[in-house]
C-alpha cells in the first residue's frame, strides 16, 4: 500500500500522437493513457498498438504513467492487459470493478505476465474504478484484496446510470459513494482520485468541485483538458503557510524529543502524534524541489 | 525639402506653398517631389497585412519609367507584387526588418543584385536619424490629415493607431508626401506627425484595411502547449526580483506572448504589484491591464488591435512614440533601456541562445526582425520563448541557421520541456531555483530530449549568392544569409 502525490491524473486518448508525445509538459502528476471510453471500437487496436510504441520509446521526465485498459469484461481488456504490463507503466487503472474476486484475478494475471517481462512482481500497481452500486458496497473487501491496489477511483457517469438515476450540479446523488470511496481509502492509506469535471471551459466550477472533493477526502481528481490541471493541483496543495506550519511542527517535536518532553505545543495548539505525522507527510509530499536536471 | 527661417521665402511663395500642399491624386504629388532614378524611398507597415499604399506606390513608379530605386521599408508583408519590379529593375535594393511568403522564396533564388539588408526596428531608426541611410522621399500612409500638413491614424475610417516608425522618417527623410484618406475639415485635435515634417498631402479613396491591423504574428491563443508556455513564462517573471512594484515589460505579439498577458495580469492583481510602463506592440490586453490600473502607462510603437486605437485616441496615458524613442541604440535613454522584462519568439535558439528569428529551416524567409535584437539588449532580462520543436523541426539547434540576435543578450529561454537559464545569468537561476512550479534544466539537456524524439535533420544549406544581410542594431554585420544555387 502506498500513498503517493497524486494530485491531477491528465485523461489523454492513446490515439492521439500530438497529444501524447506533449502530455507531460502540463505539470500533471499522472498522465493517465486511455484505452477506454475515449477510443471507437474501430480504433482499439491501433490506439494500443501507438500506445505501446511511445511508452517504449518517449520521455515523460519521469512523470507517473498511468494506463485504463477496457474492462477484462469486454474482448479488448485482457489484450490490452497482455499488451500494457511488459512496457511497466506506474498504474493501471481497471474500470468496473466492483468484487475482490476480480481483484484478485487481475493481481494473479499481472504478476504472471510481469514475471514473463522481467520485471520486479508486484512492480505494476492498480487503481480500481468504482462504477456500479455493487461496487460501492463491496469496497473495503475490494481494497483489502491485493497489496498492488493503490488508488481507488469513482466513475460517475457508470455508476448513475446504473442506479438509474442522473447526474446534477450539485452533486448530492453522489455524496455517500464519494465519502466512502474517501473514507475506504484512507483507512487503508491509499489514494482516493475524483472522478472528472467535464465542462473543461468552466473553470470556477471546477475549483468549487475540487474543494469539495478535497474536503471529503480525496486526495487528487482526474482531468479531461490541460487547463484543468493547475487549479486541480492548486487545491491539493497545501498553502506555503501550512508548509511553513508543518516544517515548525516537525522542529518543535525533534527538539522536544531531544529535550525529552511530551506533548508540546505550537501555535497554542497541541501537536499529538497524528499531528506530527500529517506535518512530516506534508513536508515530504510538498516542500520545494530544488532541482536541476 | 524643409525651408527653415522665414526670411528664405518671399511673401508670394509662401502663398504658393500653401496653395499646393493637398492634392488629390497620388501621381502629381509624385511629380511635384521630383522623384529620380536611384533615389531611396522609405514606407511602413503600420498597416501590416492591409497595406495598399506600397504596391500602389511602386506601381505608379514603375508606370513612370523611374529606375534602381532603394527601398527601405520597416517590414515586407503581404507585397509579392514588387518580384516584378525588382526583375525590371525598377528596384535595385531592400531595406526590411522582416521577409516572407512568395516575394521571400524569389529573393532566395537570387533575382536582386545586391542582397536584402535585415536591420531591427532600434537599428533602422539609428540608421536613418544618424544618416547612414539618407530617405529622400518617406511615403507615410495615414487615415486623416488637416488643411495644414499634421496627420494621425487615429481619426477617419480606415485607422492603423500608431505611427510611431514613420516618425523617424518624417523627421529626416528630404520629402514627406503623406497620403491620408480624409482630409479633416478643421484642424487635427491629435497631431501624430506635426506638419512640420510633412511636404505633400495626397488624398485617395482607401489607404488601408484596418481589420487586417491585427494579422500576421498574431495568433488566437488557443493552443494548449503554447499556454502552457505562457504559463511558465509567468512563473518565471513573477519569481525574479524585477517583478515589483514600477517594473516595466514588452510582451509582443506572439501566441504566446499574448498568454503571458493574462497570467501576468492574474499575479500582478494577487500580489498587487502595479507596474511603470508596457512597451512596444500593442495589444487588447496591454490596453486593459492599463485601464485595470496595473500599469502607469503604454508606450505605443505600433498597434494590433481596435480597442489599442481606441485607447491611443482617447487615453494620455497610452502614448504613441517614435522607433527612435523606442529601441534606437544611439540613443541612450531609447525606453528598451528602461525595460525589466521583454517576452520574445524565435523560430531557433541554439545552445549559445543565439536566436534566428527570420530564416526557417528550410532556409526560407519566415519572419522580422522587429525590436528583438534592440529589446534583448536593453532589458534587464531577456526571455525568449519557443516550443521545443514545431511540426518535426527542433527549436533548439547546435547552431541557429542565421544570427539575428546574439546569445549573450538573451537571459532565459522557456519551452514546453523545460527553463534553462544562460550560464552568463546566474543570478537569475537563484533566484527562479526558488520556484519550484519551474522545471529548470539546462539547454544542452532539453535539445538532447527534442533530437531523441525528432531526429536530427538534416541541414539545408544553400550555396548560391549572398541573398541578406543581417546587420546588429548598431549597424555592424552579424550575419550573412545564402540563397539558393541556380
Amino acid at each position: 500500500m502506498n500513498n503517493k502525490l497524486r494530485r491531477s491524473m491528465l485523461y489523454i486518448p492513446a490515439n492521439n500522437p500530438a497529444m501524447i508525445q506533449d502530455a507531460f509538459i502540463y505539470g500533471a502528476d499522472t498522465i493517465l493513457f486511455d484505452l477506454e471510453d475515449s477510443i471507437a471500437i474501430s480504433e482499439k487496436d491501433a490506439a494500443r498498438e501507438l500506445l505501446i510504441e511511445a511508452l517504449n520509446s518517449l520521455n515523460f521526465n519521469n512523470t507517473e504513467i498511468a494506463v485504463r485498459i477496457n474492462s477484462l469484461d469486454s474482448k479488448f481488456g485482457l489484450k490490452d492487459l497482455k499488451s500494457i504490463v511488459p512496457i511497466g507503466p506506474d498504474i493501471i487503472r481497471i474500470p468496473k470493478i466492483e468484487t475482490k474476486e476480480q481483484i484478485i484475478k487481475i493481481d494473479k494475471l499481472i504478476t504472471k505476465l510481469e514475471r514473463k517481462a522481467n520485471l520486479q512482481p508486484g512492480f505494476i500497481e492498480i487503481m480500481a474504478m468504482i462504477e456500479t452500486a455493487k461496487g460501492v458496497l463491496n469496497l473495503e473487501k475490494i481494497v483489502a484484496s491485493s497489496e498492488r491496489l493503490s488508488a481507488l477511483t469513482l466513475g460517475a457517469e457508470d455508476l448513475t446510470t446504473d442506479m438509474g438515476i442522473k447526474r446534477t450540479s450539485l452533486g448530492r446523488e453522489l455524496f455517500l459513494t464519494r465519502s466512502k470511496i474517501a473514507l475506504v481509502a484512507a483507512a487503508y492509506k491509499i489514494n482516493a482520485i475524483d472522478t472528472v469535471f467535464s465542462d473543461f471551459n468552466d473553470l470556477n466550477g471546477l475549483k468549487k468541485e475540487t474543494l469539495q472533493s478535497k474536503e471529503l477526502g480525496f486526495t487528487g481528481k482526474a482531468v479531461i483538458h490541460p487547463r484543468q490541471v493547475d487549479i486541480v493541483n492548486h487545491v491539493f496543495t497545501p498553502s506555503q503557510e501550512e508548509i511553513e506550519d508543518a516544517k515548525e511542527i516537525v522542529r518543535q517535536a525533534s527538539q522536544a524529543e531531544e529535550f525529552g518532553k511530551g506533548v508540546i505545543a505550537v501555535k497554542g495548539k497541541m501537536v499529538d502524534l497524528p499531528i506530527l505525522n500529517r506535518a512530516k507527510e506534508i513536508i515530504n509530499k510538498y516542500e520545494k524541489r530544488e532541482v536541476i536536471k | 525639402m524643409h525651408n527653415y527661417g522665414y526670411n528664405l521665402f518671399q511673401k508670394k511663395d509662401i502663398l504658393k506653398n500653401q496653395e499646393s500642399i493637398i492634392f488629390k491624386n497620388l501621381s502629381e504629388a509624385i511629380e511635384r517631389s521630383e522623384i529620380k532614378d536611384g533615389m531611396t524611398i522609405s514606407f511602413h507597415h503600420h498597416y501590416r497585412d492591409g497595406d495598399l499604399l506600397l504596391n500602389m506606390v511602386m506601381d505608379l513608379l514603375a508606370e513612370k519609367g523611374l529606375k534602381d530605386l532603394i527601398l527601405v521599408v520597416t517590414s515586407l508583408r503581404n507585397h509579392h507584387k514588387l518580384g516584378n519590379h525588382i526583375k525590371n529593375g525598377v528596384i535595385n535594393k531592400i531595406y526590411t526588418t522582416g521577409l516572407r511568403g512568395k516575394l521571400g522564396k524569389l529573393i532566395k533564388k537570387g533575382i536582386m543584385d545586391h542582397p536584402v539588408v535585415f536591420y531591427s526596428h532600434g537599428g533602422r531608426a539609428a540608421a536613418i536619424a544618424s544618416g547612414r541611410i539618407k530617405v529622400d522621399i518617406a511615403f507615410i500612409a495615414a487615415s486623416i490629415a488637416d488643411q495644414f500638413g499634421n496627420i494621425n491614424g487615429v481619426l477617419g475610417k480606415s485607422i492603423c493607431g500608431s505611427l510611431g516608425y514613420a516618425k523617424v522618417d518624417a523627421t529626416y527623410a528630404k520629402t514627406v508626401i503623406a497620403v491620408v484618406e480624409k482630409i479633416a475639415s478643421r484642424p487635427l485635435e491629435i497631431v501624430s506627425i506635426p506638419q512640420k515634417h510633412v511636404d505633400y498631402i495626397v488624398q485617395i479613396d482607401k489607404i488601408g484595411e484596418s481589420n487586417k491591423i491585427a494579422t500576421g504574428s498574431l495568433r488566437q491563443q488557443s493552443n494548449t502547449r503554447d499556454l502552457s508556455i505562457a504559463r511558465q513564462v509567468a512563473e518565471v517573471i513573477i519569481s525574479l526580483e524585477n517583478f515589483k512594484d514600477g517594473y516595466s515589460l514588452q510582451t509582443g505579439s506572439g501566441s504566446i506572448s499574448l498568454g503571458v498577458n493574462s497570467f501576468i495580469e492574474n499575479f500582478m492583481i494577487n500580489k498587487k504589484i502595479k507596474g511603470n510602463f508596457l512597451l512596444g506592440g500593442v495589444t487588447a490586453d496591454h490596453v486593459n491591464m492599463l485601464k485595470k490600473g496595473l500599469f502607469n502607462k503604454i508606450y505605443d510603437t505600433q498597434t494590433f488591435h481596435p480597442d489599442a486605437i481606441e485607447s491611443l485616441k482617447n487615453n494620455v496615458h497610452h502614448q504613441e512614440i517614435d522607433a527612435v524613442t523606442y529601441a534606437s541604440p544611439f540613443n541612450k535613454r531609447a525606453l528598451v533601456n528602461y525595460l525589466d522584462f521583454v517576452v520574445l519568439s524565435a523560430l531557433e535558439i541554439d545552445l549559445n541562445f543565439n536566436v534566428n528569428v527570420l530564416t526557417a529551416a528550410n532556409g526560407d524567409f519566415y519572419g522580422a526582425i522587429g525590436g528583438h535584437s534592440d529589446t534583448a539588449a536593453g532589458a534587464k532580462v531577456s526571455i525568449v520563448t519557443a516550443p521545443s520543436y514545431r511540426g518535426r523541426i527542433p527549436s533548439i539547434t547546435e547552431q541557429v541557421k542565421t544570427i539575428v540576435t546574439p546569445g549573450h543578450t538573451i537571459d532565459i529561454l522557456v519551452t514546453e520541456r523545460g527553463v534553462a537559464v544562460n550560464p552568463a545569468r546566474k543570478d537569475l537561476l537563484d533566484q527562479l531555483k526558488t520556484n519550484s512550479k519551474i522545471n529548470l534544466k539546462k539547454i544542452n539537456r532539453i535539445y538532447d530530449e527534442v533530437i531523441e524524439l525528432t531526429g536530427k535533420p538534416e541541414e539545408v544549406n544553400h550555396t548560391g549568392k549572398v541573398v541578406g544581410l543581417v546587420e546588429y542594431r548598431d549597424g555592424s554585420l552579424i550575419d550573412v544569409i545564402y540563397g539558393e544555387e541556380l
